[in-house]
């Protein structure tokens, strides 16, 4: 799904950062900055085997964008990018990407962590833990602390 | 109409959606929760504590008290924890 300035990627498959981070700059002269999020799968101390993760396909694509779009009516972006992988993803895989560009680094920043903030409490993703141990672990609880970083975007 | 369940609301159930015709006084996401209590034991546990089920009606976050429209389509998940 896309418009004009963003484009959200829900996929199985990794995805290359350097590439994204190309899409956004390559054969323009209007980007000064371009800010890049990535998140991985840790392994939780050495006990986790893998995430699993669910999504609402359509939904997630939709939240995403509409995300994306407010980000982009709040700070002048040239460009932004948001990938978010589902299935089953091991510990040093990647997760999610977000690439944000603009004429200056403030809005490029603000931009990328606005965009982080309210896809962890909105994007219609849950992750399921499996265990070293062989066993299926739970579902991983949202965190109140989630919710807390969208205040400082009211 | 089509029902979506989504983590360990999907688990609890057993199943990942279902078709369902909906009695036609309902009109609010709350009512229709209401309803979803009487069908059975299982979905009366998953709705026990207020608030930890969200709702969306045709892939959009709906609050208890909005309407449900002429929805095609509600999903009923947990808190998300993507990213």
């Amino acid at each position: 799904m896309a418009n004009a300035v963003s484009n959200v990627r829900i996929q199985a498959e990794d995805f290359d950062v350097n590439t994204e981070i190309s899409a956004l700059s390559d054969g323009r002269n209007d980007v000064g900055a371009v800010v890049t999020f990535s998140g991985l799968c840790r392994d939780e101390g050495g006990t986790l085997a893998a995430l699993e993760l669910e999504h609402y396909p359509g939904m997630a694509e939709a939240e995403i964008l509409r995300i994306a779009e407010q980000a982009c009516a709040r700070w002048p972006l040239t460009g932004l990018r948001v990938i978010h992988r589902y299935g089953k993803i091991a510990p040093g895989e990647n997760i999610v990407l977000v690439v944000a560009a603009s004429p200056h680094r403030q809005a490029a920043f603000d931009g990328a962590s606005y965009l982080m903030d309210y896809l962890k409490t909105r994007a219609p993703f849950w992750k399921k833990e499996h265990l070293i141990d062989g066993s299926s672990g739970e579902w991983v609880s949202a965190k109140d602390a989630d919710d807390e970083a969208l205040k400082r975007w009211e | 109409m089509k029902l979506l369940y989504f983590s360990w609301i999907r688990e609890r159930l057993g199943m990942g959606e279902e078709m369902v015709e909906l009695p036609a006084e309902i009109k609010t996401v709350g009512e229709f929760l209401d309803w979803l209590k009487t069908r059975g034991e299982e979905f009366e546990a998953i709705l026990e504590v207020p608030e930890i089920v969200r709702v969306a009606v045709d892939q959009e976050h709906k609050n208890y008290d909005e309407l449900l429209g002429d929805a095609r389509e509600i999903a009923l998940f947990p808190p998300m924890t993507g990213g």
